[in-house]
């Protein structure tokens, strides 16, 4: 699979033969297993296995849920009631998917801020960063669909402005969302198309999580350092890297259970706190909420909608909104040939490090505007928000690479680990050296 | 990079705990009462369960329902846990009525309790959790993360808050709520001693008020205590097992790594 020199899985009982020649499946996970891994990858590099997780977590638990709920908007309420209070551990099953929504969007945005921060989608990775962003895509769509099933006052009303900006988009925008909706308004077969959509959807990012996992397996990861583990040997190769198994399944594994005994604490302690009060109040057409807020996770982008408060030439706020919107995710799929640096990771880019951090706190803010009514200053500092969001890739990444004096990078992933970590054969003269350990563990 | 991360947060953090307290919710002011149930490690108080169910019973009753409440659950545990024949003899004083005899007969175990009896007049099931919602300062809840500020606390506080100003508009009698924030159309309900609490406790418009909420909270969550034991036990065994898979790591990785 990948391109790093190493050795590969040889078939060498009578079965394994048989097998091999007839579906090479051994020699896949074999393959996937052992895959060199650049080993100065440092604790940002967990998060795969955490969305990876909440990915199954999320499968399993909606497999199960889906056993009692009932989705009719005469029933759906109820049903969700009866799963909290009939269902044997249906409290749990139903707390753990709900927060398991935020887990996944805590994980994805830590693994997005990552990318952006070492350079990881810059060549050869963009198809895998592509991918990414359509996997995030989908997760936000699963969620917002899942989030109308339970038929709340915040599910009804959520789904009925987010479907209607679509109805802002011109000659066929009222169409589509007719066709989002089955119908005028939301009812019953908007929630029956929802509820189809939120048990598809994760089977499709399933597909593109393994199509995501080959490309950069493909590639190779990318590290820290930016610099790629050299190929022109395999002893080389095995002075930047380390296989896979078990060296970073294992701290991998240290990591997801970390963060899982905070994620225990909060569906025991306080599953509601980030959840909307207002969605255990039953749906009610002829109600609408004070505030209409979407989950936390949605926040940042929500603000963004709204910061588009005027119209452009002919393109009227409500459009504006929706392209800011749809744009700010969608700019981030172009990065990789916006950044015209040839460094790829920011801890060699002096001004880049700056700029890089103003994003992460503009993000933060944007989230905090998304979740304030609409009214001023909020409105002001969302415009603002938004304007340093698309500044950062549309002007900033491309200029940064033009006048910005990078900082010396180390020549090889070896050179930086050992600077880190020291080096436990101070002795061995030959960076090809390579401990007997890691050759037993790898067999 | 991560702990760039931290410190970030850290300071995004202190930046909005820094800041001025806001009125909470739509301005009305709730008070803060101290709850059994509250923390990981708090508890329904049995009693109190019980004596909310007689408040229920004999007041909110009249107009409020309890759709999402089976009679049953009263006797299980971490709840009111009232003795089974008790349970039984509660659910007989009701009628329910069951399509296929397309009658009226006396409620079972498994019934549920009626639906609201006054049209306009919510149902109170998940009322604790409908009105946890409190979100200063500024709009990031953490208020609500730091006192436990919630449901039971707003409902407590409604029903001691009002001011005994009344206002008419368009025909309707609206009574001014401090809690609320406004003229709502709901009247107030205690003027102490509106029940007669078997186990003696002085039955104060404050003590009726928390009462009732405690058990709303029971209502809206009547797994809360199965919820925090299993919530304990698994942050237990996760931080147990990070310990022992943090020792595995280490000694893996240490042949790899000089001594620093």
């Amino acid at each position: 699979m990948s391109g790093i020199p190493h050795d590969h899985y040889e078939p060498k009982t009578g079965a394994e033969k048989w097998v091999e020649s007839r579906l090479p499946i051994i020699g896949l996970m074999h393959a996937t297993l052992t895959i060199p891994t650049p080993k100065n990858l440092n604790w940002m590099w967990i998060w795969g296995i955490v969305l990876t997780f909440c990915l199954a977590l999320q499968i399993i638990t909606g497999i199960t849920l889906v056993m009692h709920y009932t989705p009719d908007t005469t029933l759906a309420f109820a049903s969700v009631e009866h799963i909290m209070r009939d269902v044997n551990g249906g409290w749990a099953l139903r707390y753990i998917h709900m927060n398991g929504a935020s887990l996944f969007f805590i994980a994805v945005y830590f693994h997005i801020f990552r990318g952006l921060y070492y350079g990881s989608y810059k060549a050869p990775r963009e198809i895998t960063w592509i991918i990414g962003i359509l996997i995030f895509l989908l997760m936000m769509g699963t969620a917002f669909m899942g989030y109308v099933l339970p038929w709340g006052q915040m599910s009804f009303w959520g789904a009925t402005v987010i479907t209607g900006l679509f109805g802002a988009i011109p000659v066929i925008g009222d169409d589509i969302q007719t066709w989002l909706l089955g119908g005028p308004a939301v009812d019953n077969a908007t929630l029956t198309h929802f509820f189809s959509l939120h048990y598809l959807l994760p089977f499709v990012i399933a597909a593109l999580v393994v199509v995501h996992i080959w490309a950069f397996h493909t590639t190779g990861n990318n590290n820290p350092t930016g610099v790629e583990v050299r190929r022109t040997s395999k002893a080389e190769a095995e002075a930047d890297t380390l296989p896979f198994w078990p060296y970073f399944v294992i701290k991998d594994l240290f990591a997801l259970v970390f963060i899982l005994a905070f994620f225990a604490a909060v569906v025991g302690f306080m599953p509601n706190y980030l959840g909307h009060p207002d969605n255990y109040i039953e749906a009610d057409a002829l109600v609408t909420p004070a505030h209409i807020v979407p989950e936390w996770y949605f926040l940042p982008f929500y603000a963004m909608l709204r910061a588009i408060t005027f119209d452009i030439l002919f393109i009227n706020s409500k459009l504006g909104g929706v392209i800011a919107m749809f744009g700010s995710i969608a700019i981030l799929a172009i990065a990789p040939w916006l950044d015209t640096s040839r460094v790829r990771s920011g801890r060699y880019r002096p001004q880049f490090k700056i700029w890089f951090w103003i994003l992460v706190v503009d993000f933060f803010v944007l989230m905090w505007c998304g979740a304030m009514p609409a009214e001023q200053p909020y409105v002001i500092i969302s415009q603002l928000g938004t304007l340093y969001w698309f500044a950062y890739f549309l002007v900033i990444l491309p200029l940064l690479g033009l006048i910005e004096k990078p900082l010396p990078q180390p020549d090889t992933i070896e050179e930086d680990f050992k600077a880190h970590y020291g080096d436990p054969n101070a002795d061995a003269a030959s960076s090809d050296y390579r401990p007997t350990p890691t050759a037993a563990a790898a067999e | 990079m991560l702990r760039r991360a931290i410190s970030a947060f850290v300071t995004v953090a202190a930046l909005v705990g820094a800041a001025p307290v806001l009125a909470a919710g739509g301005g009305g002011h709730v008070h803060d009462y101290r709850f059994s149930f509250e923390g990981p490690f708090g508890t329904f108080d049995q009693a109190q369960l019980q004596r909310g169910l007689q408040v229920y019973t004999e007041i909110c009753s009249a107009c409020h329902g309890l759709k999402f409440v089976a009679y049953r659950t009263l006797s299980d545990p971490g709840g009111p846990a009232l003795p089974e024949d008790q349970m039984r003899a509660y659910a007989a004083q009701f009628e329910v009525f069951d399509p296929e005899l397309d009658d009226f007969r006396t409620a079972a175990p498994p019934d549920h309790f009626p639906e609201s009896a006054l049209e306009n007049a919510p149902d109170l099931s998940l009322m604790a959790k409908a009105r946890a919602g409190f979100h200063g300062p500024l709009g990031t809840g953490i208020s609500q993360f730091v006192n436990g500020m919630g449901g039971p606390e707003y409902i407590a506080s409604m029903l001691t808050g009002f001011t005994g100003s009344e206002s008419e508009q368009a025909g309707t009698l609206l009574y001014e709520n401090e809690a609320y924030g406004g003229y709502m159309a709901m009247g107030p309900v205690f003027y102490g001693d509106d029940v007669e609490y078997a186990d003696g406790t002085p039955a104060t418009i404050e003590q009726q008020a928390q009462d009732v909420a405690a058990f709303l909270m029971w209502t809206a969550e009547p797994k809360m205590m199965a919820r925090k034991s299993a919530g304990m036990t698994a942050v237990l065994f996760l931080v147990v097992l990070t310990v022992l898979l943090y020792f595995t790591n280490k000694k893996l990785w240490s042949p790899h790594k000089g001594k620093h």
